[in-house]
Order: structure tokens, then C-alpha cells, then sequence
């Protein structure tokens, strides 16, 4: 499990004019199981995310936060219960499932960018291939969002050339040049080493300032501090607790919370 | 020589030694030869012993090979010129079978007043293969590479131009099942539609079609049976047919066994495990004996085109295997990766999955290649004329009884600079793909 860092976050005052949440509905889970195999890793899930909603989730290592939000771009599938994104149901349709994915952003702990491609083509092949971009413009959006991860330089170079912060700065310009509503990230920043996970952050907290919907699972308690508006807790498959951050981390409710948190804090 | 700073610290140098040159014995050659030839005494007495053995080898060959004679139309004449400029039973080779039989190494019986088609073909192909080997030429290139399976068909076999047409009108029916019938019958009928259509169009249709088009509109050239297809020619076709339609073969094998859908997945599996767990030769029989019990009653099915597709079969059981390495060898975050951009099925597969995993399968796929190229000499145990082949039946003529070596040398010097080409081109092919350098 990767360590809580608090401190990289603290230094920015943060813009929360655009940050609004609205009463639509983004996400809906409701009694959402899921197995491998005869494991029951999710158990009757339910979860609403409203637009504009920035939830941090965390919780000890299996307790099943990837598999949470994987099975929201349907990268898993889930057996019980029910996903509305955006208002569409997610079923076995593959239409479906891709109109999903590509509202849908996802940022990986390992990047998962493309290393035969450069950079600038890791960013417009899905706009191309998917949304059907002319090549021009999904250039241009590209470059505007290299601009907005603070990398147009490197446009033409290969991922393998990259550091790691740089490449998961990548990866996020790669999901906002599909122009998505909303956003998932799986640690994207628990794979880094500790001067590049500020990069990273900076990135996030520049997109929620932005007003992005945006579901995280992390252990940087200092982002989830400042930026979250609900800090979600989960445990042997379940959500265990949900709550503002003020709340959540001064006054956790049950016991594995107060636990996770200690071993967390390192107090 | 170097004053020291004593006040502060200890010894600290403030002029450099001025650069030397490393000793004659660290240096160029002198050190080449100590670290890689007499390093130690036992590697000394392997050098001294090499060396004998290539002096003795090169002294008995090279003379043989160079002072070969050139110019006589058999045997006992290439005898007379040798002992006449060299003196009686002189050991030098005669090349003179070479160029008494030049064509028919190369051609087999293909009529020679029609020797410009191959060679034309020959040339059509490099023009075609050229945009998929150096990605730097014209993309526009591709389309005739696309339409060069047929040209070459044409030009090699002749005949009535719709036979190519009406076959290469099969490709284009598959695509249209696949294009139109997959919305309403869903995907996995979409697909297997899309293959079982055009293979039964390719068995009942074709004929009649192409039959009735000559009949009408006859346009065509003069027709060469398969019969006098030999040499290297022959070897060339069947070894290029067989690896260029073995590659897409094999790619689609090993996704289908990779694959979720069960009909489509035990598919690949048995076909892959059958064709390769029988030798190339036993299919090669099958294919001239017992193929014709299987296709309909009065059906000449060329033996040629047999040996290709049989050929092609086999090695594409092969690159299935070399490319699902290639395809376990990537990360799952890349399936992932492309999955979570939106992209469908083959959009993944042929941008992100398919590039990746044929890199890394490059040397597999080079070494099957080879492979098919040299064993296209099996073909002679059904009884076609390939160099090997030629060469019995040059052997057999009262004109070159009794020659050997110089024939032999040919032939394995021409296979030999065709695979070695092959293996140069895949290694510069990745480098050039290398984009992992930091
Ligand atoms: N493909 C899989 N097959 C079987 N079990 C899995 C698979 N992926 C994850 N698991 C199990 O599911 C549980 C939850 O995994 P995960 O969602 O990755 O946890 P987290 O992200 O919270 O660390 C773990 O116990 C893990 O071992
Ligand atoms: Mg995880």
C-alpha cells in the first residue's frame, strides 16, 4: 500500500469558484455486487455522484477500490445491482459500454501510455479513431491540453523518454483530449516518486478547479483535505463511511476508519 | 609540479596531468589480437589450429571454385577444357551446367518466348512489397499492393482476366457481410459470415462466373499450366504466396485463440494444434493425393495452388504461436490503456495491441518465414519441379550425369542469400521500430 504523503498539496491556495455541484445526477450505483469467481469482491454498492462532485476514495489495499471504479468504465463487470453513467445503463451492450468509456476519462497508477506512439499521438488517436476529430483540430486540442499539463515540449518525443510524472501528466492530457465529463484515477500517483507526485496533484487540483466530476482513489489525505467534498471508505468490498473531509478525518464514526486513519497519518 | 593549498585543505591538485595515449599493448590492434585470440594458452593453440583449418579449407576450396570452368554444353566437354588448361584429373569445378541450364533453373518449362511474365511479375512484386517494407515510401503505394496478389496471378498464369476478378471479388463480398450483416445478425455471426460466404463463394461460384465472363467478354493472355511452373521460379511463388497470406492468417489464428467467444476460440486452438502437430510433408501428400476426394466430383484443383494453401496453412499455425507470444508478452495496462479511450475490438487491436505485439514477435516470425521459404524444396516429393527437383532431372540427362557439388552449392547460395536478406531486413526493421531509447 503506498504511504500517505500530506505535505506536497499544502502550499496552494486553491481557486474553488468553479467548483459547483449541481443536482444532476452523474453516476448512479445502486446494489452493485461483483465476484471473481466465488470471491465476492463488491458488495451491494450504492453510490450517487453528482456533477461537479470531487470524492476521494480510500480504504486498506484488496478492499476493492479499483475494482470500484473499473467496473464504472465497465474495464470490469459487474454481476448484481446497476451503473448509470451519464444516464446510460450499463449493460452487456457494446455500444453501450463504449459511448461510456469515451465520456468517461480513466488515469492509471502505471500510466498505461502507448510506448510505440509519441506523445502527441497518444493524445489524438482516440479523438481521430473514436470521435472522428479531423487531424488538425485534434492536434490542436491536444496541444492545448500538453499546454495545460505544463508539456507542449515534448510532444514529439516517446513516452520511454519521459519521466514518470511527466508521463502521468500525459495520461491525464490523453483522457481531457476525449473531452470528459467525468474522471477516474487509480493512484495515479502512488507509482511516482515523492518530487514528481507534486506535478500530479497540481494537475488534479488545476482540473477540479475547473469544475471536472472527478472520482479518485488515493492515500494523499492532504488532496483529499483540500479538494475532496466527500472522503469515501472502503473495507472488505464495502463502503464503510462517506463524509466531508472536515468530518471524516476529525471525527470518523466507526472503528476500521479510525484505524485505517491512524495507520495512515502515522499517529 | 602541483602546488597544494595548504591553509585549507589537506592536498588539493589545481594543474592537470596532461592526457597520454593508452600503451601499445591497451591499444588497436595489438590489443585486439591479446584479448580475443591468445588471451590464454589454451585459446593461442585453438587459434593456431583455426587458422590451419581455414588455410586448408580455403586452399582446397577457393581454387576449386575460382578456376571453375564456365563454358561447355555437358560433362565429358567441361572434362576436355579442364584437362586441356589445367591438366589431366586437375580438381576445379564445372559451372557450365549453370549456364547450359540457366533458364531451366530458373523457369522450369515455363515457354521461353513468355520469360518476360515471371520476370515482370518479379519486378511488380518488389514495387508492391517496397511501401509495406520501408514506411517512408508513398502510402498511395499500398493500393497497388492490395490489387498485386491478382496482377501477379494474371501475369504468371494468364488466361481470362475474370478468374483474378472473380476471385479478388470474394474479398470484397466478405467485407460487405462483415460491413452490413453484423448490425443485424450481432458479431459473432457477423464474423463467421464474413468467412464461410466468400469460401463457399470461392468454391461453387467462381468457376461458372468467371467461366461464363470469358465467354462473353473474352479478355485474357496465353495460358501457362502450372505443369511448366519449375525452378526457382516455383520455389518463389509457393515460398512469397505462402508467407504473404500465411502473416494474416496467422495474425487472425492467434486472436481468435485468444479470444472470449467460444465457437471462434476452439476453432483456432484445433486448427493451430492439428496443422502443427502433423510434418509439412504428410500435408504436402495430402494435399496431391487425397484433396481431390474432398473437393466436388470434376473440380481440377491446380496441384499448385494446393501446395500453396497447404503451405500457408502450416506456417500460419506456426506465426499463431509466435504472435500470441507477442500478445502475452504486453502489459494488460495496454488493453486497458486503449479500452478506457473508447476504442472498439479491432480499433485496439490493429492501433495499439497488434503494433506492439508484432514488434516483439519480429524474430519469430522472420525465423517461420524462413522456415516456409526452405521447405517449399519439400514440394519435390510430390513430384514438382523445384531447384532440387530440376537438379535430379539435369542430373538424370546423359549430357550432366554425374554432377553434384556445383549444383548443390547453387542452390543452397541462392536460399541462402534469400533467408539471409530476410534476417538483415527484420533486424534493421527493429531497431528502426526501437522507441524505448532514454
Ligand atoms: N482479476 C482478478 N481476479 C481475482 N481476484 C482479483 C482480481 N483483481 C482483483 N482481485 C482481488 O479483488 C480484491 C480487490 O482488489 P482491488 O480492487 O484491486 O483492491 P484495491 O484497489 O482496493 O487495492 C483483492 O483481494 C484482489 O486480490
Ligand atoms: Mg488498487
Amino acid at each position: 500500500m503506498a504511504e500517505a504523503h500530506t505535505n506536497p498539496v499544502e502550499e496552494r491556495q486553491i481557486d474553488r469558484s468553479q467548483m459547483q455541484v449541481s443536482d444532476e445526477v452523474a453516476i448512479e450505483i445502486a446494489g452493485m455486487n461483483k465476484w471473481y469467481g466465488t470471491f465476492h469482491v463488491l458488495r451491494d454498492i450504492d453510490l450517487t455522484v453528482n456533477r461537479g462532485e470531487r470524492i476521494v476514495i480510500c480504504g486498506p489495499s484488496g478492499s476493492g477500490k479499483s475494482t470500484l471504479i473499473r467496473c464504472i468504465n465497465a474495464l470490469e463487470e459487474h454481476q448484481k445491482g446497476s451503473i448509470t453513467v451519464d444516464g446510460t445503463l450499463l449493460s452487456n451492450d457494446l455500444k453501450n459500454i463504449d459511448r461510456i468509456r469515451s465520456e468517461v476519462g480513466m488515469v492509471f497508477q502505471h500510466f498505461n501510455l502507448f510506448p510505440h506512439l509519441t506523445i502527441l499521438e497518444n493524445c489524438t488517436l482516440a479523438p481521430i479513431w473514436v470521435r472522428k476529430t479531423p487531424k488538425r483540430e485534434a492536434e490542436e486540442t491536444a496541444m492545448y491540453f500538453l499546454e495545460k499539463v505544463k508539456i507542449p515540449e515534448q510532444a514529439n518525443k516517446y513516452p520511454g523518454q519521459l519521466s514518470g510524472g511527466q508521463q502521468q501528466r500525459v495520461a491525464i492530457a490523453r483522457s481531457l483530449c476525449m473531452r470528459p465529463r467525468i474522471m477516474l484515477f487509480d493512484e495515479p500517483t502512488s507509482a511516482l516518486d515523492p518530487e514528481m507526485i507534486k506535478e500530479v496533484l497540481d494537475t488534479m487540483i488545476q482540473l477540479a478547479e475547473d469544475g471536472m466530476t472527478m472520482l479518485v482513489v488515493t492515500h494523499e489525505m492532504g488532496f483529499a483535505r483540500q479538494v475532496a467534498n466527500r472522503v469515501i471508505f472502503m473495507d472488505q468490498g464495502q463502503i464503510v463511511e462517506q463524509n466531508e473531509p472536515e468530518e471524516f478525518f476529525m471525527n470518523p464514526k466507526s472503528d476500521r476508519t479510525k484505524l485505517f486513519l491512524s495507520q495512515i497519518l502515522g499517529h | 609540479m602541483s602546488e597544494v593549498h595548504a591553509q585549507t585543505v589537506a592536498y588539493v591538485r589545481d594543474t592537470m596531468i596532461p592526457q597520454e595515449a593508452p600503451p601499445p599493448t591497451e591499444a588497436g590492434a595489438i590489443k585486439w589480437l591479446r584479448e580475443n585470440l591468445f588471451s590464454s594458452w589454451l585459446n593461442a593453440i585453438l587459434t593456431v589450429v583455426s587458422l590451419y583449418v581455414i588455410y586448408w579449407v580455403v586452399s582446397h576450396v577457393a581454387g576449386w571454385m575460382l578456376f571453375g570452368i564456365w563454358d561447355a554444353g555437358s560433362l565429358s566437354e567441361c572434362r576436355e577444357v579442364r584437362d586441356a588448361t589445367y591438366g589431366e584429373g586437375a580438381s576445379v569445378a564445372c559451372w557450365a551446367v549453370l549456364t547450359d541450364r540457366w533458364d531451366q533453373l530458373m523457369f522450369g518449362f515455363y515457354p521461353s518466348e513468355l520469360y518476360w511474365r515471371p520476370v515482370l511479375a518479379l519486378v511488380l512484386f518488389l514495387v508492391a512489397i517496397a511501401p509495406v517494407l520501408y514506411d517512408s515510401l508513398p502510402r498511395k503505394m499500398l493500393w497497388f499492393t492490395a490489387a498485386s496478389p491478382f496482377v501477379l496471378f494474371f501475369l504468371l498464369w494468364g488466361g481470362t482476366i475474370w478468374g483474378p476478378l472473380a476471385v479478388a471479388a470474394g474479398f470484397a463480398i466478405g467485407w460487405a457481410v462483415l460491413r452490413f450483416a453484423t448490425p443485424v445478425i450481432g458479431d459473432l455471426g457477423g464474423i463467421v459470415a464474413a468467412f464461410v460466404v466468400p469460401i463457399l463463394y470461392w468454391f461453387f461460384a467462381v468457376g461458372p462466373i468467371a467461366g461464363a465472363l470469358g465467354n462473353a467478354i473474352p479478355i485474357g493472355i496465353e495460358f501457362v499450366p502450372s505443369d511448366d511452373f519449375g525452378g526457382f521460379m516455383l520455389a518463389f511463388v509457393i515460398g512469397i504466396a505462402g508467407i504473404i497470406l500465411s502473416l494474416p492468417l496467422g495474425i487472425l489464428l492467434a486472436l481468435g485463440r485468444q479470444s472470449d467467444l467460444f465457437i471462434i476460440n476452439k476453432f483456432s486452438v484445433i486448427f493451430i494444434e492439428v496443422i502443427r502437430g502433423v510434418p509439412l510433408i504428410v500435408w504436402l501428400f495430402t494435399a496431391s493425393l487425397l484433396l481431390n476426394y474432398f473437393l466436388p466430383p470434376g473440380t481440377n484443383f491446380d496441384l499448385m495452388l494446393r501446395v500453396i494453401i497447404m503451405v500457408t496453412l502450416f506456417s500460419a499455425a506456426y506465426l499463431a504461436e509466435v504472435v500470441r507470444g507477442g500478445l502475452a508478452a504486453l502489459p494488460r495496462g495496454q488493453y486497458e490503456g486503449a479500452d478506457s479511450l473508447g476504442l472498439d475490438y479491432w480499433q485496439s487491436m490493429r492501433l495499439i495491441i497488434l503494433p506492439q505485439a508484432l514488434k516483439i514477435s519480429i524474430p519469430g516470425i522472420v525465423s517461420t518465414f524462413i522456415g516456409l521459404f526452405k521447405d517449399t524444396t519439400l514440394v519435390v516429393f510430390i513430384g514438382l519441379l523445384d531447384p532440387i527437383g530440376l537438379s535430379n532431372a539435369i542430373r538424370a540427362t546423359t549430357d550432366w550425369n554425374g554432377i553434384y557439388w556445383e549444383l548443390f552449392i547453387f542452390i543452397g547460395l541462392c536460399f541462402f542469400v534469400c533467408c539471409y536478406a530476410m534476417s538483415q531486413y527484420s533486424q534493421w526493421l527493429e531497431r528502426k521500430l526501437r522507441t524505448d531509447h532514454r
